[in-house]
Parts: structure tokens; C-alpha cells; sequence
């Protein structure tokens, strides 16, 4: 399965999908993963973001007004899988637009598009049963958020019920870059290596190459979402080359073990 | 989730708690004022020609409207939990006022969501959430009316849980909200099922409110659902039309779906989109219902109906001119299905109606609507 972390440390690059279109969004992508991202997030616009900050719910506003919809990010992923065989799909969505299409159908098409697995802001562990299920009998690795403030037992569920790795959240709140990074992520990171094995991606916030490479100290991958949105917002017919040379900026000097 | 579960620990060790009860039930009686009179609408029963009307009168709590009710419980549990922050989201900015109300008496900070399109339309409540010292933030995203408060303060709460409580207004979010808020509630039931018997010698056939979320409805409902006899029925916000965008009837439009943390019936395309609402009410104004009333409802216990924005409007005329009562804009849907059912009941049926709140936060709307100058 493509969702392994050969450099240190990994890149996940977070897109919305069908900003400002599908079209754009696959180009992107495929700079990204051309420039170094090895894990792909691909962000199903929602009209109510709870867990967003001002600039992913900027671009999902722009998806949501031409009619970007979960189907078409899952044939989305199947195209970009054609392209890239060894990077790891993620769908990073709401769970209503899920729980519209079916979950078994939900899960069939994005298995049948070459996703790797998925992650449902807005689904606890603790409400999930139905959900892991579907996950596991279609072979997709459900990724669940631990935040800074769950406590041991719930870090600990979360970490066994994940598959393929865990996503920790650099601090409490919503997503948004950030000046600075907190300690809570490093702490939060080694309460998860008491409980798993596997990798631990940390996210939120993180935008420049200091940031990753200073997460990178102590997590196996760095999310990246609201940065690499915003330089697709701020470069109007040039996303995809400016994601690449952000992406590239992000990651020099980083250590590929493959 | 941490918080959602030391707010259902504290919530529930404050059940059992003597002394919290003491104390929230005697900042209800010398505070907000309850018990609250049950009226008999003479001149309106006589007026529709069917069953007896009663009203509970909602409306004459301290702050104009049930939502006191909630905000005094939730804001000692502030005080057991030891935070200092509360935010909250208001539609109607009833809710909002409540907060700002129980924030100044406990010497909270207090900071209220407000989408911007509601600030207009709601502009007195607005300046009152400020006079009591609160921040009235006003939220730009989406459509601009409750739903967006809703989002913009749970974003809020993630960022701030360590210090701040989200005093939600109705029976709605994640758990425990929506069993809280009720319980809160309760008392409208409790008081109004012991009057209406003090004063008839028997159970209402009906019992109606308005449902935005819902808490003023079943606060009303949950002491009567044992008595299957009484019919209970939630009026929608019924807008301006049948098509997806113009109301906010959620049982007549909406399917099971999940938003900002409950799952229930909700308005939305095919793609799982939530969708925009409207109503004459901002009170009403949401796409989503408490998941209680949906499961009443799929019960087959409770049944829900619209109230169009101009019948609401003519009810609140009517109430007005009959009763001396100028009834909110949402509760004025209650009323409008009075006018449509009671006609058609036994002269020996009671009907109870919760008027849940006054209508001076209208004002402005109804004086656009009604053009009586």
C-alpha cells in the first residue's frame, strides 16, 4: 500500500478539491507530488468547515459554486492515481457527504479509484463502529485525528483504530497557519509512541521550511493544507507550478531513506 | 471531545446535586421569574369557535423569551467547571441576550456569534448583548444566519476548550447538549401540565410550539409524552415556498444527515450539501432539527407541521389585537397553526399553546411587513 513514509520526514500535502476547479486541482496535485509530497489529501469542499479556518473555508466557498461534489473527487483520485502509482490517497472530508452517497458505495468507488484510505473530520472514534467496518471490509485505512487534548485513554483508542497512521493535531483549534508552533504537538506525539507503531503525521499549521523541518524532528510526516491553499489562492493561473516550487522550497535538505 | 465529556460529568453529578438545584431553581423563581402564568385566551377562542386556547406565557420572562431557562443551568455548571470564557451563537439573538444576561449577573466574559444577515434583522437585540457587556461577533460565512453562529462558535470553543464554556442555545450539537438543554427546559412542561390541570380539571388535547432547533418545544412536549391522549405538534418555519432555500420545514424538505455534530433530519442537496433556509423568523432559521424531534416524530409521538412567513405574520396581528400579546416571530408560528386546527376541535378541547417569547426583538421586521403607519 502506497501509504508508506520512506523519507523523514514525509510530506502529506492537503488540496480542497475544485478550487477554483477539478481541473486545476489535478494539476496540482501532480506538481505537488512531482516536487516531493508523498501522501495526497484530497479535501472534499463542505458548505458548514467546522473544523477550518478562514483560508480552507474561503476555498471550499469557491468549490461549492461551481458544484464540486464527492463523486467527482473520487473520480478525481482515480485519475490522479493512473499518474502516480506510489503516492498514498487520502479523501479528507465531512461525514455528511458520505453518509449522502452510502457508506458502501462511498467505500467501493474510492477502493475502486486506488484511494488508500480516508479521514472524516467530524466522526469520533467513539461514534465510528459502522464506519470501520465499511473501512476495513473494502481495505481502506481509516485515519482518525488525535488532538492535544484527549486524554491517554482516548489517544489510546484513537491509535488502534487507525490504519496506515495517525494524524496529530499540532494544537487545539481549527486548521490555519501559524507563527508559531506549540509544544503540545511534541508531547502529543510521544503519548502516541507509547500506544502504536505507526507513523504519526502531525498537521495544522505548519507553512515554511523551519516548521517542517522542525516537525519533522519528531513525527515521521508533516501535513501541510491551509499553506499550500493559500498559494493556490494567491497565484491565479499559475497554482500548479507555484505549489511545486512551494513544495520544493518545504522540503530541501530533507533526508530520503528509500 | 474532552470537553464535551467533563461537561456531561459535571452535568450529571449537578443532577444529583441538591444545592445546585436549590440554587438554579431559586434563580429562576427570583431572577427570571417563574413560574410563568398560564392564560386563557378568551377573546381568540371565542374569535376561532373551537377548542379552549391556553397560553404559556414564555413571553414574560426576565430577558423575553424561554431561553433563560438554559442559560441560568448551563452557567452555574460554568462555575463548577471554573471557567470564565462563555461564548455563544444566537439566531433570533434571544439566546444571545440570555448569555450576555447571565454572563453580566455571574461576571462572565462573553462573547456571542452572530451572523450578520441576523445583526440586521435583529438589530435591538444586538445593542442589548452589547449594553450587557458582551462582544457580539458578527459571522460573514455561509448564509450569513444561525447556522453559520453555530460554526463559527464551535470553531471558537476548539481553539479556546481549556478556558471557555459553549453555552448552546438549544437541543442540538453533540452530546450531552441536546439531553441538557432540554432538561433545562423541562419546567415549561412541568408547570404548565399542573396548571392547565388546576385550571380545567383535565389534559390539553393538544399541545403546540415552535421548533427551530427545538428547546422550547420540548420543553413543553417531554412532561406530556407520557399522556398519549395529548396530540404534541412542532410548527416549522414554513418560509416563503416549498423549494430547497425558502424554508426551514426540515420534515417536510429534509432527510437524515449529520451537521455540526448531531445527527437528524436536514436540509441538503444530492451531494450531502447543507443547504440554505429561510424564514420571516431568524429564530427558525436552520437547516437541522433536534435529533429528539426527529425521533418523536419518526415515533410517530410528536407530529410536526409549517407555518408560512405570512401566516406567521397574520398570527402575530391576531394575538396582538386579541390578547395583548405580541408574540415572537417564532412563536407566532405556534400560534398560526392555532388558527388553522382549533376551528376544527370540540368547543370541549383544550389546546395549549407555548408562546415562547415576546415579539418587541421584531419590531422592525414587522413594521416592514405589516405597513400600519
Amino acid at each position: 500500500m502506497p501509504l508508506s513514509f520512506y523519507k523523514k520526514p514525509a510530506l502529506v500535502v492537503y488540496v480542497t478539491c475544485g478550487d477554483p476547479d477539478l481541473a486545476t486541482t489535478r494539476a496540482v496535485v501532480l506538481s505537488a507530488i512531482a516536487a516531493g509530497a508523498d501522501v495526497i489529501e484530497l479535501g472534499v469542499p463542505f458548505s458548514d468547515p467546522v473544523a477550518d479556518g478562514p483560508v480552507i473555508q474561503r476555498a471550499s466557498e469557491r468549490a461549492l459554486k461551481h458544484g464540486t461534489c464527492l463523486a467527482q473527487v473520487l473520480t478525481l483520485a482515480a485519475e490522479v492515481r493512473q499518474h502516480a502509482q506510489s503516492t498514498g490517497l487520502i479523501v479528507f472530508s465531512y461525514l455528511n457527504p458520505i453518509l449522502r452517497m452510502g457508506m458502501e458505495k462511498f467505500c467501493m468507488v474510492a477502493r475502486h479509484a486506488g484511494v488508500d484510505g480516508v479521514l472524516v473530520t467530524d466522526l469520533p472514534v467513539e461514534e465510528a463502529g459502522e464506519y470501520m467496518q465499511a473501512m476495513k471490509a473494502h481495505d481502506l485505512a481509516p485515519v482518525f485525528l488525535a488532538a492535544p487534548t484527549s486524554p491517554d485513554t482516548r489517544v489510546q483508542r484513537i491509535a488502534q483504530a487507525s490504519r496506515g497512521f495517525v494524524y496529530a493535531v499540532s494544537r487545539t483549534g481549527v486548521t490555519g497557519v501559524r507563527q508559531k508552533l506549540a509544544d503540545d504537538a511534541r508531547k502529543l506525539v510521544r503519548r502516541l509512541r507509547r500506544v502504536t507503531k505507526l507513523p504519526i503525521a502531525v498537521g495544522f499549521g505548519i507553512s515554511n521550511a523551519e516548521q517542517f523541518a522542525e516537525v519533522g524532528k519528531f513525527a515521521d510526516a508533516v501535513v501541510v493544507g491551509s499553506a499550500i491553499v493559500e498559494t493556490i489562492e494567491r497565484n491565479p493561473g499559475r497554482e500548479a507550478v507555484a505549489v511545486g516550487e512551494f513544495v520544493r522550497k518545504l522540503t530541501v535538505g530533507r533526508l530520503n531513506l528509500d | 471531545m474532552a470537553a464535551l465529556e467533563e461537561l456531561e460529568r459535571e452535568y450529571e453529578k449537578a443532577k444529583r446535586d441538591a444545592k445546585f438545584q436549590r440554587r438554579l431553581d431559586e434563580l429562576l423563581q427570583t431572577y427570571a421569574g417563574r413560574p410563568t402564568a398560564l392564560s386563557f385566551a378568551q377573546r381568540l377562542t371565542q374569535k376561532l369557535g373551537g377548542a379552549k386556547i391556553y397560553l404559556k406565557r414564555e413571553d414574560l420572562l426576565h430577558t423575553g423569551a424561554h431561553k433563560i431557562n438554559n442559560c441560568l443551568g448551563q452557567a452555574l455548571l460554568v462555575e463548577r467547571m471554573r471557567k470564565r470564557r462563555v461564548i455563544a451563537e444566537t439566531g433570533a439573538g434571544q439566546h444571545g441576550v440570555a448569555t450576555a444576561t447571565v454572563c453580566a449577573l455571574l461576571g462572565f466574559e462573553c462573547v456571542v456569534y452572530m451572523g450578520t444577515e441576523d445583526m440586521q434583522r435583529q438589530e435591538l437585540n444586538v445593542f442589548r448583548m452589547r449594553l450587557l457587556g458582551a462582544e457580539v461577533r458578527g459571522v460573514e460565512s455561509g448564509s450569513r444566519t444561525l447556522k453559520d453562529a453555530i460554526n463559527e462558535a464551535m470553531r471558537d470553543w476548539v481553539t479556546n476548550v481549556r478556558t471557555t464554556h459553549y453555552l448552546l442555545g438549544s437541543v442540538l450539537g453533540a452530546h450531552p447538549y441536546p439531553t441538557m438543554v432540554r432538561d433545562f427546559h423541562r419546567v415549561i412542561g412541568r408547570e404548565a401540565r399542573a396548571q392547565i390541570l388546576k385550571a380545567e380539571g383535565k389534559l390539553p388535547a393538544a399541545v403546540i410550539a415552535c421548533v427551530g432547533g427545538g428547546s422550547n418545544a420540548i420543553g413543553i412536549f417531554t412532561e406530556f409524552l407520557k399522556d398519549e391522549k395529548v396530540r404534541l405538534i412542532g410548527v416549522e418555519a414554513g418560509g416563503r415556498g416549498e423549494g430547497l432555500g425558502e424554508h426551514a420545514a426540515r420534515f417536510r424538505g429534509g432527510s437524515p444527515g449529520v451537521l455540526q455534530g448531531t445527527y437528524s433530519y436536514v436540509l441538503q442537496d444530492s451531494a450531502g450539501q447543507i443547504a440554505n433556509t429561510h424564514s420571516v423568523s431568524a429564530g427558525l432559521d436552520y437547516p437541522s432539527i433536534g435529533p429528539e424531534h426527529a425521533a418523536l416524530r419518526d415515533a410517530g409521538r410528536a407530529e410536526y407541521v409549517p407555518a408560512s412567513d405570512a401566516e406567521a405574520l397574520e398570527a402575530t396581528t391576531l394575538l396582538a389585537r386579541t390578547e395583548g400579546i405580541i408574540p415572537a416571530l417564532e412563536s407566532a408560528h405556534a400560534v398560526a397553526e392555532v388558527v388553522k386546527r382549533v376551528p376544527k376541535m370540540k368547543k370541549s378541547d383544550v389546546v395549549l399553546v407555548n408562546i415562547s417569547g415576546r415579539g418587541d426583538k421584531d419590531i422592525g421586521i414587522l413594521r416592514e411587513n405589516l405597513r400600519l403607519d
